[in-house]
């Protein structure tokens, strides 16, 4: 068997459909990487052994009995956010130590039912809030490339767990970036799937208009396998709509000629890392140099979507978060003498500062007085934002930007200055306003050897488009 | 708009207990963050619709059927106060 650090979900599957190796021994080899290396990287807020080589086994057995499930033996590690039944789903949060799921998640029943072997619980920040993974309540996580920095976030510990080479590949969700931002830090692959796309059934909420699951993996192949079996309508998500779900991977042509690649202006400005600037530049040169057109256009309310998300996202999340109360799951006060003591320091005790914060803003912004001036206001802005994308389609296939204006920061660096974190998030959040699909993925380095992202973005459920040409992309750049 | 939030109050709406220090913490960082979200105040909003979700659609309608659901003692057993059949709460109404 390849070093787990290599191995693919394509190479996987094929490996286990022809024999050469089996779910059990994969999933051993998977848990000595985890024991050799997560000591330093921090990635996984819980790994069991006994659960992940039990369900190795049936996998094992049911191949054996001429099942061929399309999944079937493929360990995948999942954010502590997504439900699967009997396990812990933390969010990597004091609010939700000790419990117990007593439910799938849709995500997790689709993948349970394609072979899924569920391999470990990736850390990630307190309820997805953050772009570092800082705010988990247990532990800092470490970017592989470098262990001084961090691996974005929110779902850092997937990022760093597929680039760290401890998992083949990793679900995480995705708000504002929280799975794009975290692949480009790492130097891994992460897909955004439309709003509407996968269901979040089962995934404990954040914004509920924002919120998508989805996959980070080694490879685009790998996404567009992974897709096929997360994606469609769900009777128990009203937001998944009933629009068929192709073979994505096997519309992945390689063919660069003639796509019509758009570049955003307010994409390339002057507040990012010169050398995140040029690496995503010099990716859209070699692209046009394989046939691509380059559209130059502009998405002019752009500057105003850190606003819109950040007053949008945490409204949601205080009306989302309310239902952890103390009463029916979650951390609980000790001898509360009042059901409002029962709350309030539920709550203070349960939830981490970045979690408050959020929640305390997004209560201001929806309070008597404040709604029409925020709230309201924010929701039309988002009009103009999503409307900007439906224009600047009419003259591209997809856009090519970078994932994020700088590489991979120190960790306790940005702490201090929420702003400067939040700003961090101004090339992927416009994207979740609009609910279109955005693929993040490696395009070079900087010169301290950080991982630097390409963006692929494409309208809603053009999943197709982006995989295709992201994948065409990935092969110019290792010159297959 | 002037930037006097109440921090205190609007905690207590949000049934967060939050010490001194978080109090005064949490009122400069969100003064700095509502001052900068402010700046959506500037766009000319007049005749643009609201988007309330990522994709435009209309509402989905379904069968008011039964279907299977957690039994009662899946539903309460992640509850911290629980009797065999019902979650448990503080007091509410006064003894008179």
């Amino acid at each position: 068997m390849e070093d787990i650090a290599l191995l693919t979900v394509a190479a996987t599957l094929r490996g286990l459909k022809n024999r050469e190796f089996s779910s059990v021994e994969l999933s051993q080899a998977l848990l000595n990487c985890i024991d050799a290396k997560d000591g330093q990287l921090q990635a996984y807020l819980k790994v069991d052994a006994d659960y992940i080589l039990k369900q190795a086994a049936t996998a094992d057995q049911r191949r054996a009995a001429g099942d061929d499930a399309p999944l079937l033996g493929l360990p995948i590690a999942l954010k502590d956010v997504i439900n699967v039944k009997g396990e812990g789903c933390s969010c990597a949060s004091r609010m939700m130590e000790g419990y117990r799921s007593p439910f799938d998640a849709t995500v997790a029943a689709k993948l349970r039912a394609a072979g899924v072997v569920f391999a470990g619980r990736t850390n990630m920040d307190e309820f997805a809030m953050g772009s570092s993974t800082e705010s988990s309540a247990f532990q800092v996580t470490r970017n592989p490339h470098n262990l001084e920095c961090v691996p974005g976030g929110s779902s850092g510990g997937s990022a760093a767990a597929v680039a760290g080479g401890e998992a083949i590949a990793a679900l995480g969700t995705d708000t504002g970036g929280s799975i794009r931002q975290p692949a480009s830090f790492c130097g891994c692959v992460g897909l955004k799937p439309s709003y509407g796309r996968v269901s979040r059934h089962g995934v404990a909420a954040y914004a509920s208009s924002l919120d998508q699951v989805g996959p980070l993996t080694k490879s685009v192949e790998d996404a567009a396998i992974l897709l096929r079996e997360l994606a469609g309508y769900d009777p128990n998500d009203g937001t998944t709509l009933d629009i068929a779900v192709p073979d994505y991977a096997s519309q992945l042509t390689g063919n660069m000629q003639g796509v019509r690649i758009g570049l955003p202006r307010e994409y390339f400005i002057e507040g990012s890392d010169p050398e995140v600037t040029a690496a995503v530049l010099s990716a859209v040169e070699a692209c046009r140099a394989a046939g691509a057109e380059i559209v130059d256009l502009s998405l002019p309310h752009t500057e105003y979507a850190i606003a819109v998300y950040y007053i949008l996202a945490n409204a949601e999340a205080s009306a989302n978060l309310a239902r952890f109360d103390g009463v029916r799951y979650g951390h609980q006060t000790a001898a509360p003498g009042s059901v409002y003591d029962l709350y309030a320091n539920s709550r203070a005790e349960g939830f981490g500062a970045e979690v408050k914060r959020r929640i305390i803003l997004g209560t201001y912004v929806l309070s008597s007085g404040y709604y029409d001036a925020y709230y309201g206001k924010a929701q039309r802005a988002r009009t103009l934002i999503r409307e900007d994308y439906t224009r600047a389609f009419e003259s591209c296939d997809v856009m090519m930007t970078p994932v994020a204006p700088t590489a991979a920061y120190k960790i306790g660096a940005a702490t201090q200055d929420l702003l400067k974190i939040y700003l961090g998030d101004v090339f992927t959040v416009p994207a979740s306003l609009a609910g279109i699909c955005g693929i993040s993925l490696p395009c070079g380095s900087t010169t301290d050897g950080l991982p630097i992202g390409l963006q692929v973005l494409g309208p809603a459920f053009g999943e197709s488009r982006i995989l295709s040409v992201a994948h065409a992309y990935e092969k110019i750049r290792d010159g297959r | 708009m002037g930037l006097n939030i109440d921090v205190a109050y609007v905690a207590e709406l949000a049934r967060i207990a939050l010490t001194a220090e978080e109090t005064k913490l949490f009122q400069a960082q969100l003064e700095s963050i509502v001052g900068y979200v402010n700046k959506i105040s500037t766009l000319n909003l007049e005749g643009v619709q609201p988007t309330m979700h990522g994709q435009v659609s209309t509402n989905f309608f379904r069968e008011d059927v039964v279907r299977p659901s957690l039994s009662r003692s899946q539903a309460l057993a992640n509850a911290p106060m629980r009797t065999e059949s019902e979650f448990k709460l503080p007091k509410i109404v006064e003894d008179s």
